[in-house]
């Protein structure tokens, strides 16, 4: 039983799910949408990475630079044609028509593709590891987890250091004074949208080459990007991290000792953290004020 | 000229004249279209209850299948339409409600009288639930029952007692002829299904239906009027889990078989979702038109599984942002009608005030 | 001669918050280069004008025309490009941010960079040494300040201020003051709702009152007495 190899491997898998979570995280923080079918399109992004690496006869990381870009323009479109309408007949609204477009993508998927589980081809990466004393660390784990860092490090920075990343930390902060002060907010949210979704997507592209994936996976990856986004703190990406992180090394410690157990281990962490914290590590942020004022309601 | 500052406040803009004392303003909660209606609704329930003398088997199963969906519908409209709390987890209820009639079924208790038990199991085991889920809000809340129903539905699968993934079947009926059976799972699901539109609408005539939906518009506000607004969420959580624990426990009736994939199935959230938002949601009538239309697709689509959930989806969604009083909302307003009226009329100088 | 025309020309402007009428009829002309004073009870209507300025909400009938151009139609973002800007009732300070970065937030859609940075924080050092603290931190005079750093940032030639002095202590309120007056000698007009009547008064040319929604009285101050405003304010003698 080797613990140590069990964290280190928790620790690479939770920034898989770091990466899937924070354009959820995003998503809620400035939008205060909670996208139902955000899973669901991490798996579109799996799905696209297979049509595109099939038909070209490459890895699937070729693919790359076409499938962000088209992500993220479905990310732009789904903002514009969709969810904005959405927001306009209240705050419930989105709720319920990204449950639904989380319905008809799963289901559009199982009709386009069969159920039958799919595997990315990851190329060389695929099989490489390398040793390091006890450990034993897949390239593609590790690689997995360091795009992780370098996507949320890269967010973080641009959330802190530029004129855009202002504009939604005040809007984050307060959406109607953001617009009385000139800030023009579609555009910002389409953009943010975008990013959701290629964040989604080339999380899809990591689930879809470390394991397999079918039509109805979104919705256990949607739970788990949710769980992580709770656990760290609604509206903080480093927060996120910390989240993933939590959830993978619970879910692959547990499953040294009973796979059976890991994934219910996984939900009862959360639910655990509900109790005990509700705001999650990293609190204090406009967002998880706001779900959570409930409780503080007689 | 003093112009008295209150008096002006009225809708006429013209300053001159004193204020007149004003005629008495009328406060009606119930109209000649809702006598008549009711009186239809306690003729059908009559005529149902004696279907099965009658008509017997054919009428009784798509029967069966309608009254629940009617029932589901009514109980999810009474979360999402009234009390804001959009809830795509209700599937944990099912389960738990099936698993509860088995478990009672297997301590001698006759299957039809151990509904009622399974509502309640329902709802003792909602009440812990609650402290966790209902400290969230919105989409938040809405995964949060998700992780909920994935938690109950593992807990099946990882205990042996009650089979596991493989399931069990309901035991306790082998005593009953096959056309009892059916004619008394048929009465039960009736009296379900009436005891959640009743139920519902009683309540949401008294004061929570007030408050739920001052909780649902604004819950600062509400509280800040008195409202015990987490205390209104419980009762709607509550009632809710138990009543679905009941359909739950109707659902194991229905197919004598418990397995955890099939009662634990997000697909009860999809449907409910449908029914209301469709039907029109935060009224009576409007779960009850849901119902009959999802069954109606079922039956016209149910060859094709995937497409089926597409247009079930895909017409949820375009009900939100094209017409997001669902069907009974657009007829109400063309019609005027309010069958099942909930709100106040109220009959001022200016003529009727918004219903 | 021909006088100058107006900067803003308010005309016939009703608005509804649902089906509550909060403006009826609202008629306003602001000259170019002055001080305008709006004064009323509160639930007069005084910041609902404002935010309608500002573009936050439609009215439902009426227009807004600023420097000639009907506006009426505009959102905020085009209106501040244009040149109006506003200092919200409340401050409405970005908690999140930095005293810099709320004011580098006003710049955004600017008109013009009349203001920048440095010119700002000459005009109000008591927020210069703070420059990289979080909003939420700081006092009131100096979040007041903070709001109208912000709303300068984007070079307005029209500036409204919603009851700046609002929970101040008056040695506070007299720093504020003295911001608007060198702003006014810079050009800059202003239109500045304001509960103390003295200073409504002193501070201004022009001085509107709002009662329940409607104009009341409005008139240059000079030829005001205190009497005057007080009546119309109150909905008492000949309105």
């Amino acid at each position: 039983m080797n613990w140590v190899n069990a964290v280190v491997q928790g620790i690479l898998l939770g920034g898989q799910y770091a990466l899937i979570a924070c354009g959820l995280s995003l998503a809620f923080g400035v939008m205060r949408i909670v996208n139902l079918a955000h899973g669901d399109l991490a798996i579109c992004g799996a799905y696209l990475g297979l049509v595109l690496s099939s038909a070209l006869g490459v890895p699937v990381w070729v693919t790359l630079p076409l499938l962000l870009p088209a992500a993220f323009a479905a990310g732009m479109a789904l903002q514009v044609l969709l969810l904005g309408r959405a927001l306009r007949h209240g705050v419930l609204a989105p709720v319920l028509v990204t449950f639904g477009l989380s319905v008809m993508i799963e289901n559009l998927l199982q009709v386009a593709a069969t159920s039958d589980p799919r595997g990315l081809n990851g190329g060389a990466l695929t099989l490489a590891s390398f040793s390091i004393g006890t450990l034993t660390v897949s390239w593609l784990f590790l690689a997995a987890f360091l795009t992780a860092c370098a996507v949320l490090s890269g967010l973080q920075l641009a959330l802190s250091r530029t004129s855009w990343g202002r504009q939604v930390r005040a809007i984050a902060d307060d959406l109607d004074t953001a617009r009385l002060v000139g800030i023009n907010v579609r555009p910002v949210f389409a953009v943010v949208a975008g990013i959701a979704v290629a964040t989604a997507a080339l999380a899809g592209v990591f689930i879809g080459t470390i394991g397999t994936f079918d039509p109805l996976a979104g919705t256990s990856t949607l739970i788990f990007a949710f769980e992580a986004v709770v656990i760290g703190g609604i509206g903080s990406l480093a927060g996120t991290l910390v989240g993933g992180i939590a959830l993978g090394v619970t879910q692959v410690v547990v499953g040294e000792v009973n796979q059976a157990y890991a994934v219910l281990a996984v939900h009862l962490l959360f639910l655990a953290v509900l109790v005990v914290r509700p705001g999650g590590l990293f609190t204090g942020h406009q967002p998880a004020r706001e779900v959570l004022r409930w409780g503080a309601l007689g | 000229m003093r112009r008295d500052v209150a008096g002006s406040r009225a809708a006429r803009p013209s300053p001159s004249s004193p204020s007149s004392p004003s005629p008495p303003v009328a406060v009606s909660r119930w109209n000649r279209t809702a006598s008549v209606f009711t009186g239809a609704c306690v003729l059908a329930v009559v005529f149902l209850a004696v279907l099965p003398y009658w008509v017997g088997g054919p009428a009784e199963q798509p029967l069966i299948t309608l009254l629940t969906f009617i029932a589901m519908a009514s109980l999810w409209n009474l979360l999402a339409g009234f009390s804001a709390l959009t809830s795509f987890g209700q599937q944990a209820y099912i389960g738990l409600g099936a698993y509860c009639l088995y478990l009672v079924a297997l301590h001698g208790v006759s299957p039809f009288a151990g509904v009622l038990l399974a509502a309640a199991g329902a709802a003792v085991v909602s009440l812990p639930v609650s402290a966790l889920v209902l400290r969230l809000s919105g989409g938040y809340f809405a995964v949060a029952t998700l992780v909920v129903a994935a938690v109950f539905q593992i807990a099946a699968t990882l205990s042996p007692s009650v089979g596991g993934t493989t399931g069990v079947s309901l035991p306790g009926l082998a005593g009953y002829g096959d056309l009892l059976r059916e004619a008394l799972t048929y009465w039960v699901t009736l009296a379900v299904a009436i005891a959640s539109v009743a139920g519902v609408y009683l309540l949401v005539r008294r004061t929570f239906g007030l408050d739920a939906r001052a909780v649902s518009s604004d819950p600062v506000a509400a509280a800040s009027s008195g409202v015990r607004v987490r205390r209104i969420r419980l009762l709607a959580y509550v009632l809710a889990a138990g009543g679905t624990g009941a359909v739950g426990a109707l659902v194991a009736l229905q197919t004598l078989y418990v397995e955890p994939t099939s009662v634990f199935s997000v697909q009860y959230s999809v449907d409910m979702l449908f029914m209301v938002l469709v039907g029109g949601i935060g009224t009576i009538e409007g779960p009850i038109i849901g119902a009959l239309l999802l069954f109606a697709l079922q039956e016209w689509l149910s060859a094709d599984g995937a497409w089926y959930l597409v247009i079930v989806g895909g017409l949820a969604v375009a009900t939100t942002l094209v017409a997001p009083r669902g069907i009974w909302g657009l007829a109400s307003e063309r019609l005027g009608w309010t069958l099942l009226p909930i709100g106040y009329r109220v009959r001022g100088q200016d003529g009727p005030g918004p219903p | 001669m021909t006088p100058d025309p107006p900067l803003l020309e308010i005309a016939g402007l009703d608005l509804f918050y649902g089906d509550f009428q909060a403006l009826f009829g609202v008629s306003m002309s602001v000259s170019r280069g002055g001080v305008t004073a709006l004064v009323g009870a509160n639930g007069a209507g005084k910041t609902t004008l404002l935010t309608a300025i500002a573009g936050a909400r439609a009215p439902a009938r009426g227009t807004v025309r600023y420097a000639g151009t009907d506006i009426t139609a505009a959102p905020p973002h085009r209106r501040i490009s244009r040149g109006i800007a506003l200092v919200p009732e409340g401050r409405k300070l970005f908690p999140s941010l930095t005293v810099q970065e709320n004011i580098q937030v006003g710049a955004v859609a600017a008109a013009s960079d009349a203001w920048p940075l440095d010119r700002i924080y000459d005009t109000f050092p008591m927020i210069a040494r703070r420059r990289r603290q979080r909003a939420a931190t700081l006092s009131g005079g100096e979040q007041q300040a903070v709001a109208i750093a912000r709303a300068l940032a984007a070079g307005p030639a029209l500036l409204l201020l919603d009851e700046i002095s609002l929970g101040l202590a008056p040695r506070v309120v007299e720093e504020l003051y003295q911001v608007l007056h060198r702003l006014r000698s810079a050009g800059t007009t202003l239109v500045i709702v304001e509960q103390d009547l003295r200073r409504a008064m002193e501070a201004s040319d022009h001085l509107v009152c709002l009662l329940e929604g409607r104009v009341a009285l409005a008139a240059a101050s000079s030829e005001l007495s205190r009497d005057l405003v007080v009546a119309a304010y109150f909905g008492q003698g000949d309105a």
